[in-house]
């Protein structure tokens, strides 16, 4: 079926009449082999969605998200994702600062390191996690026994792994804003009066705002619907670890459409929050 | 260069008060070596060729780039270890860089905030500034708003608000056009003489460095070449970049009573009367082409030469000879199309005694 369709196109691209061929530009303007495969781009990524859509339960929804479970779970995802992206950005744009701003031996490599969790499966993120700060991990062992704390299986697990897959995200943004911002506006605060952490907070961080709010939406976006690292590490209970993904999954396998009810929470949910940051999002980018 | 250096006019001993560095910055082929004195009061302009190591200098001066060498003090206190914002030093950026997201008066305000006032001491210091600078209208005006002369006026504000004891300007009118520099050029030099310490500025530029200071410092390729009041720069280069730069044609050799053997071969004849080693310079004016030997002419300074170049000079015309005596002529239009001046023409040149300037090198 491929090959003759293949071949019409290619007659019609390059061996048809040169003037034809022409014309048909001038007047679209986009060249047919771009076209067709940007629609069925395009297709391919909005049609999950409308498939959501047209199969929701729309008669019974009102049922479906008045559960209790349901906004539990919602509040536990925004409550988990929003102290993730807190957390990342108190950490993170530091770092990303370090990063973008000092040089210092094997940055290249620690930079590399960083970005690992962005290609790293989530669920090898989860297991090295409970490696890490599991209650028998290498860090985990002497948070325990020395202060009592216990990450794993906790809504406090979420955020750790959480933040551990989304905060590459908000680094790379804002190493990005910082290295494309002009260095000489640090310098210029320092010759008046200010020290580098002054100028930083003062005239650098305005500046790389729009970078920083960037990366903080992919963060909190990526938080939000982090389903592997937190399963591995911080389990599946509700009310204390279980998050919309997590309900989702699970509702799944019992009661399909509370899972499409679900789903088109956190579909509303992230349009929402795409609206509301387009125009920052826009001067961002 | 060191033998160049002791004949200019150094103060004899370092003031206690004002600026005394010696500048070092090693940066693997480039080596700045750069002596700098100045009283407070004084306007020093650094002078030189891009890439000579002027903006170096400065950055050095503000603590922005480190020494490897030299010295550095103000007002009596060694300041080669300080970090920049502990220095008592005041910059101007050659693009202001002015902070995008403050208004005016935010960005005079920045400097008097960092040094420990409350924030509406800070701004009603700055609020001060900008009125003295004739900016009163514009402090809520962020610096996109503002005009090429407007916003170089704010970054000079917000250099003075700290009250430095020494003023850096780094090629401060360079970022303007032609109109808007004239009206700056004579507002900054009001600025600058009411200033009470050392400004320092950094241009390539010979008409803003004599409008601007009272003493030229000359650096190329790192190092300084000649020193001195403007009007003795003007007159009395030392290089060929100098000479250039005022307009002269400069040569250098050995004076014997009125004439000077020039160390390529010819000799000038001048009013001066000297002996050893000596510069001459006259103007391109000075210059009278012909295309035939002149037979009459009075002048005793006759070369034969070869047009190189024309190329308009204002309303002039400026030939560039080569031949027994490389050198620049200026003449009017009419001339040029009379002599019937080429590239490749053979011309006469004379040069009056009278108009020719000879001093010791």
């Amino acid at each position: 079926m491929t090959p003759p369709v293949k071949q019409a196109a290619a007659d019609t691209l390059e061996g048809g009449p040169r003037r034809a061929r022409v014309r048909v530009r001038v007047r679209t303007g986009i060249p047919l082999a771009l076209l067709l495969p940007a629609l069925l781009g395009l297709a391919f990524l909005l049609l999950p969605l409308v498939a959501l859509l047209v199969r929701a339960p729309w008669h019974t929804l009102p049922e479906q998200l008045t559960g209790a479970e349901v906004w539990q779970a919602l509040r536990l995802s925004l409550v988990c994702a929003t102290a993730a992206t807190a957390v990342s950005l108190v950490i993170g744009v530091p770092l990303a600062w370090l990063l973008a701003r000092t040089d210092f031996p094997g940055r290249g490599l620690v930079r590399a390191l960083v970005t690992l969790p962005l290609v790293l499966p989530p669920v090898v993120g989860g297991v090295a996690l409970l490696l890490a700060l599991g209650r028998n991990g290498v860090v985990g062992q002497w948070l325990d026994s020395w202060f009592g704390v216990t990450l794993p299986f906790t809504t406090a697990g979420v955020v750790v792994a959480e933040t551990f897959v989304a905060m590459p995200f908000l680094v790379i943004s804002v190493e990005g804003t910082l290295r494309a911002a002009d260095p000489r506006y640090e310098e210029a605060a320092t010759t008046l009066g200010a020290s580098r952490f002054t100028a930083f907070r003062r005239v650098t961080l305005p500046l790389i705002a729009p970078g920083i709010a960037a990366g903080a939406v992919l963060a909190w976006a990526r938080a939000l619907g982090e389903f592997g690292a937190t399963i591995t590490f911080a389990g599946n209970f509700p009310g204390r670890t279980q998050t919309m993904p997590l309900a989702v999954y699970l509702a799944l396998q019992s009661d399909p459409e509370a899972a499409i009810a679900l789903s088109l929470v956190l579909l509303a949910v992230s349009i929402a929050v795409l609206a509301g940051l387009r125009d920052r999002w826009m001067t961002a980018s | 260069m060191t033998t160049l250096r002791k004949d200019t006019p150094v103060s004899p001993a370092p003031p206690v008060e004002g600026l005394d560095a010696r500048l070092v910055v090693d940066r693997g082929a480039f080596r700045l070596d750069v002596a700098l004195t100045a009283a407070p009061g004084d306007v020093v302009a650094l002078l030189g060729p891009n890439g000579a190591g002027k903006t170096t200098a400065l950055r050095a001066l503000a603590g922005l780039v480190p020494l490897t060498g030299g010295h550095l003090r103000l007002d009596g206190t060694a300041l080669e270890r300080t970090p920049p914002e502990a220095r008592p030093v005041g910059v101007v950026f050659q693009d202001y860089l002015l902070f995008p997201h403050l208004s005016a008066l935010d960005n005079v305000a920045f400097g008097p905030r960092c040094h420990g006032a409350s924030k509406a001491q800070a701004r009603a210091v700055a609020a001060a500034w900008l009125d003295r600078m004739g900016l009163a209208a514009h402090t809520g005006a962020k610096p996109r708003r503002l005009s090429g002369g407007q916003a170089q006026r704010v970054a000079l504000a917000r250099a003075l608000a700290v009250h430095p004891r020494l003023l850096l300007l780094d090629e401060p009118l360079a970022a303007l056009d032609a109109r808007t520099r004239l009206e700056v050029r004579a507002q900054l030099r009001r600025h600058l003489a009411e200033f009470e310490a050392v400004a320092v500025l950094v241009t390539h530029d010979p008409l803003d460095a004599m409008v601007l200071a009272d003493r030229l410092v000359v650096v190329e390729e790192g190092r300084v070449v000649q020193e001195g009041g403007p009007a003795d720069i003007a007159r009395h280069p030392r290089t060929e970049y100098i000479a250039q730069l005022v307009g002269l044609n400069l040569y250098r050799g050995r004076a014997d009573g009125h004439a000077v053997r020039l160390d390529t071969g010819p000799a000038i004849t001048t009013t001066e009367i000297l002996t050893g080693p000596v510069f001459v310079a006259f103007p391109p004016s000075a210059v009278t082409l012909h295309r035939d030997r002149p037979t009459g002419s009075s002048a005793r300074n006759l070369w034969r030469c070869e047009v190189a170049g024309l190329e308009t000079h204002g309303d002039q015309i400026r030939a560039a000879l080569t031949g027994e005596l490389p050198l620049a002529a200026d003449l009017t239009t009419v001339a040029a199309a009379e002599l019937d001046l080429h590239p490749g023409a053979a011309v006469w040149a004379t040069v009056k005694a009278a108009q020719t300037h000879a001093y010791p090198a």
